[in-house]
């Protein structure tokens, strides 16, 4: 194991852990809104938000899948040392990384059943920008209409229209993090 | 600080209790289950909610808590006191100044803002179980949307008392899909339910967390010729004169008096201090 994988975590746990959930949590609760959480470096490519997503909300009860880039042995070091959080495949992970492309395909992930509609996957998908522009949302926690620069609008519109089941996605890039739960209309 | 760890509990905890408040925040209404701890005060003292509040809560947060409306009860010093002592958060009684505000059975009247978080201390979460006491039943009828039998016992509330007679815990409806409990707030609260705050429910011993976005839309249940009404007693607060609160009554002797005061006893100081004066307070 490099040494690589031993730094980059936060310095103060629970605190630090707190507020990035605090950020995680405002950008679910209110689709659209960018929000800026930091504190954690994984490896490259591992961008800062998406280290903070990792070591807040993954832990040896989460499995996590790794796609295309994301799947290096620096970042499977640094998850497994952080957070200790067991490797797998799309159909079982609750949790997935990687760029849009990388991900697919998108319909692999579990969506929940019709009794446990919460037993679906959370992708953390890496984004070259984020941007309050593009596809247009609508929905619970926006108060008219927000926007948002969605990787792929036909996938969103397909998987809101599996309500209440289909993944819920955190979109990352540099510091920055956004999210598109399911509940959420797009056009 | 202490030999606590922030918020009590430990980081495994609330990663867990964190995971379930995102998936409740992403199917609004829907109750996720969790694997809720003990907590050092009983199930039905806000078990739900304090570790709710745990797991949000941040350094920099003001907190204050509210049971039926007041800042100075048993339940709500002791909670308040709880997270001064293990998260070392400041804490308030005013509701404007509050950015995390755990909530037994009352809505704060002065209207919430956008980056406030209210928690519910929820006894029973299942809007059903009085009417379908077999979990499995009430889970297979949230997921084939099968409510007929909420509006069956809204109706025999009118054929048997010539109106809804339920008065608080009043069943909603969130976004058109999951019938949910708003824990026992009176019906008076229930338009306040759309709200530019998050909304997050915490039911301890019944182990489920749900939430509400900011602007969900929250329709109560009623029938076109019997309209939701949100109602309270038909007086003035005797302290303060505001006529658009809830009310508590309170029995003043054995004779039989009685006065009604707000339940919020924020709302209440804070027009008091603004110089409303009830009929009891201009008489002293």
């Amino acid at each position: 194991m490099a040494s690589e994988a031993l730094t980059g975590g936060f310095a103060n746990a629970p605190h630090a852990a707190a507020i990035a959930f605090r950020g995680a949590m405002r950008a679910m609760a209110m689709p659209g809104v960018i929000e800026h959480i930091e504190g954690a470096a994984g490896p490259a490519p591992l961008s800062p938000a998406a280290s903070a997503l990792l070591l807040t909300l993954c832990d040896p009860e989460t499995p996590i899948y790794l796609a295309g880039i994301h799947d290096t042995a620096a970042v499977r070091d640094w998850i497994t040392f952080h957070t200790g959080a067991p490797l797998t495949d799309r159909a079982r992970a609750m949790f997935a990384l990687g760029t849009w492309d990388a991900l697919a395909p998108h319909d692999a992930y579990a969506i929940g059943t019709s009794e446990y509609p919460d037993r679906a996957a959370t992708l953390i998908v890496e984004m070259p920008a984020l941007t309050a522009e593009g596809a247009r949302l609508t929905g619970p926690g926006i108060e008219k209409e927000a926007a948002l620069n969605l990787p792929d609008i036909p996938f969103c519109q397909a998987n809101a229209a599996l309500y209440p089941l289909g993944v819920d996605l955190f979109l990352t890039h540099g510091n920055a993090v956004a999210a598109l739960p399911r509940s959420t209309k797009v056009r | 600080m202490n030999s606590y760890n922030f918020a009590y509990l430990d980081e495994q905890t609330k990663r867990m209790i964190r995971r379930a408040i995102l998936k409740g925040l992403a199917v609004p209404g829907y109750q996720v289950p969790f694997a809720s701890r003990e907590m050092p005060m009983p199930y039905g003292w806000g078990t739900g909610g304090v570790q709710v509040s745990a797991a949000i809560m941040t350094p920099a947060d003001r907190f204050k808590v509210i049971d039926q409306g007041s800042d100075d009860t048993t339940n709500a010093v002791s909670i308040r006191r709880f997270f001064e002592r293990t998260a070392g958060v400041e804490v308030t009684e005013t509701t404007t100044e509050a950015t995390v505000i755990q909530t037994r059975h009352r809505i704060p009247e002065m209207p919430l803002t956008s980056g406030q978080i209210l928690v519910y201390q929820v006894p029973i979460p299942e809007p059903l179980r009085f009417l379908e006491p077999s979990e499995v039943e009430t889970r297979k009828m949230h997921s084939l949307e099968e409510y007929g039998l909420m509006h069956v016992k809204l109706y025999e509330d009118i054929s048997q008392h010539g109106a809804i007679a339920t008065a608080y815990a009043y069943p909603v409806k969130v976004e058109g899909r999951y019938v949910m409990d708003p824990s026992p707030i009176p019906k008076f609260d229930n338009p306040k339910l759309e709200s530019p705050a998050i909304q997050l429910f915490g039911a301890g011993r019944e182990q489920r967390i749900y939430a509400l976005p900011p602007h969900t839309r929250v329709v109560s249940l009623d029938f076109e010729d019997f309209p939701f009404e949100a109602n309270k007693a038909d007086a003035a607060c005797e302290l303060c004169a505001a006529d658009t609160s809830y009310l508590d009554e309170v029995i003043m002797d054995d004779a039989g008096h009685r006065m009604f005061v707000c339940s919020d006893t924020d709302f209440c100081a804070s027009r008091r201090a603004a110089g409303h004066a009830g009929i009891q307070e201009a008489a002293i």
